[in-house]
């Protein structure tokens, strides 16, 4: 059988549409903060000549000898040209949060009472690996 | 004449990315540290950024995941600690995924109503995986790590995807989640009708898949697509892509873990992030024009010699 493309339904493009400007405008903003970042223009939390030092050591080795912040500590060193990149980085970690909460409504209008759950449950574990509660502090 | 162009830059992309896995300077991990500290800053984000940039290119062409790849190749010859590595390799699966899917979704060849009760189980066990290995010794998850690459080089190596497999009759599960659709197949014109079945153990499944792609960082599309394909009964494209969106949702929950632990170091990340994309941009212009099917098998024997490198390292051979 032949026919014209069938429409993906409207909740569907409309996460579509948010993914695309939301992932391709982080990934422009990861570029430019990185170039920021080589260029010199910002002081780096560790100087850039220094990270070779700490990149083949456990992540907890290497958060406890650099003093690196955990969960949401970071948020407080973007004004550190290493840390301002960052802000692509949650970006692009952030969209699928904000794609399910802005198709919420879709399945609230169409009463489909297991895909507003499912939304709302998909959306609260996501936020709650962003949350920085969990962890372990590594190995 | 623009085939033979493509095929030669295949080809030099091959012979690179082997010449960069066999280079005598880091051709150990530990040689990599040693040469790690003596290197100028930039030295190592520009290898990595054209080591990824060629990953991406063989990645589209042998029609596997950059993460998959991304991960055992980086740990085993690049300075990097494998906890750095797993961060790096879930952000690079999840921004291929971010980039890719709102053209799947748009023309159905990935859809809403079939990822979403997969994600969230998914995602879930994503977090529980990225726990989990953050906290079990590193020796342990590189010997599950190499013995994981081994068997998805024997998975992608033998196991027969079906184009469009019959489903009689949809399940209860499926029905009342209305796993249903239909998308147009461009090459034929064709108006394909879809629907799943069994379903719960599809579903059951995808714990497994969320707690290995959160427990080594990498991307999951090698396990999506058979379950989505071969045991739930959705045709092969709308499983690639419904799998390819999927790892946008999975790697999301797991990338949240890794990040707020200290994981990602931006020096790592954005070459590899931008190296892989670019690298795909690239291979999807080659595979309009060249299909070259020796670079698959080519990629599977660099997995398996990555799987088994791992696995040796983590028993300390």
């Amino acid at each position: 059988m032949t026919s014209e493309a069938p429409q993906a339904p409207p909740e569907q493009i409309t996460y579509a549409n948010l993914l695309f400007y939301g992932s391709w405008g982080a990934i422009a903003i990861l570029i430019v903060t990185f170039f920021v970042y080589v260029s010199g223009v910002f002081e780096s939390y560790i100087p850039i000549n220094e990270i070779s030092q700490y990149w083949s050591m456990p992540v907890s080795q290497y958060v406890h000898e650099a003093n690196i912040p955990i969960g949401w500590g970071w948020a407080t060193l973007l004004g550190k040209g290493d840390f301002l990149n960052f802000i692509g980085i949650v970006l692009l970690a952030g969209m699928t949060i904000v794609c399910f909460i802005l198709i919420l409504p879709y399945y609230v209008k169409q009463k489909d009472v297991v895909f507003v759950v499912l939304v709302i449950l998909e959306v609260l574990i996501l936020c709650l690996g962003a949350s920085g509660l969990l962890g372990t502090g590594g190995h | 004449m623009l085939r033979n162009g493509c095929r030669a830059l295949t080809v030099k992309a091959v012979f690179l990315l082997l010449w960069l896995v066999s280079s005598p300077a880091w051709a150990t991990a530990e040689g990599a540290v040693v040469e790690g500290s003596q290197r100028p800053w930039w030295f190592w984000p520009l290898v990595l950024f054209v080591f990824c940039f060629i990953l991406g290119i063989l990645a589209v062409l042998a029609g596997v995941g950059g993460g998959v790849l991304y991960v055992p190749l980086v740990s085993g010859f690049f300075p990097f600690h494998l906890d750095f590595v797993r961060g790096t390799g879930l952000l690079v699966a999840l921004a291929g995924a971010l980039a890719a899917g709102p053209g799947l979704l748009k023309r159905n060849f990935a859809n809403l109503r079939l990822a979403l009760p997969v994600a969230l189980i998914a995602s879930s066990c994503a977090i529980v995986g990225a726990l989990l290995g953050l906290a079990l010794p590193t020796n342990i998850i590189q010997i599950a790590l190499g013995a994981t690459i081994i068997f998805i080089a024997a998975l992608l190596t033998f196991s027969k995807n079906v184009e469009r497999p019959v489903v009689e009759k949809q399940d209860g599960i499926g029905g009342a989640l209305k796993m249903a659709g239909a998308y147009l197949e461009p090459s034929t014109g064709e108006h394909i009708e879809w629907k799943t079945h069994r379903t719960l153990p599809g579903l059951f499944l995808f714990i497994v898949i969320g707690v290995m792609a959160g427990m080594f960082g990498l991307g999951a599309g090698w396990a999506n697509v058979p379950v989505l394909n071969l045991l739930m009964g959705a045709p092969l494209k709308l499983s690639v892509g419904t799998s390819k969106f999927l790892l946008s949702i999975t790697d999301t929950s797991a990338a949240w873990i890794y990040l707020n632990q200290g994981c990602v170091i931006p020096l790592m990340a954005v070459p590899s992030i931008v190296g892989l994309m670019l690298g795909s941009f690239v291979g999807v212009r080659i595979l309009a024009v060249a299909k070259p099917k020796v670079i698959r098998y080519i990629v599977i024997t660099v997995l398996l010699f990555a799987g088994i490198r791992a696995f040796m390292k983590g028993l300390g051979i």
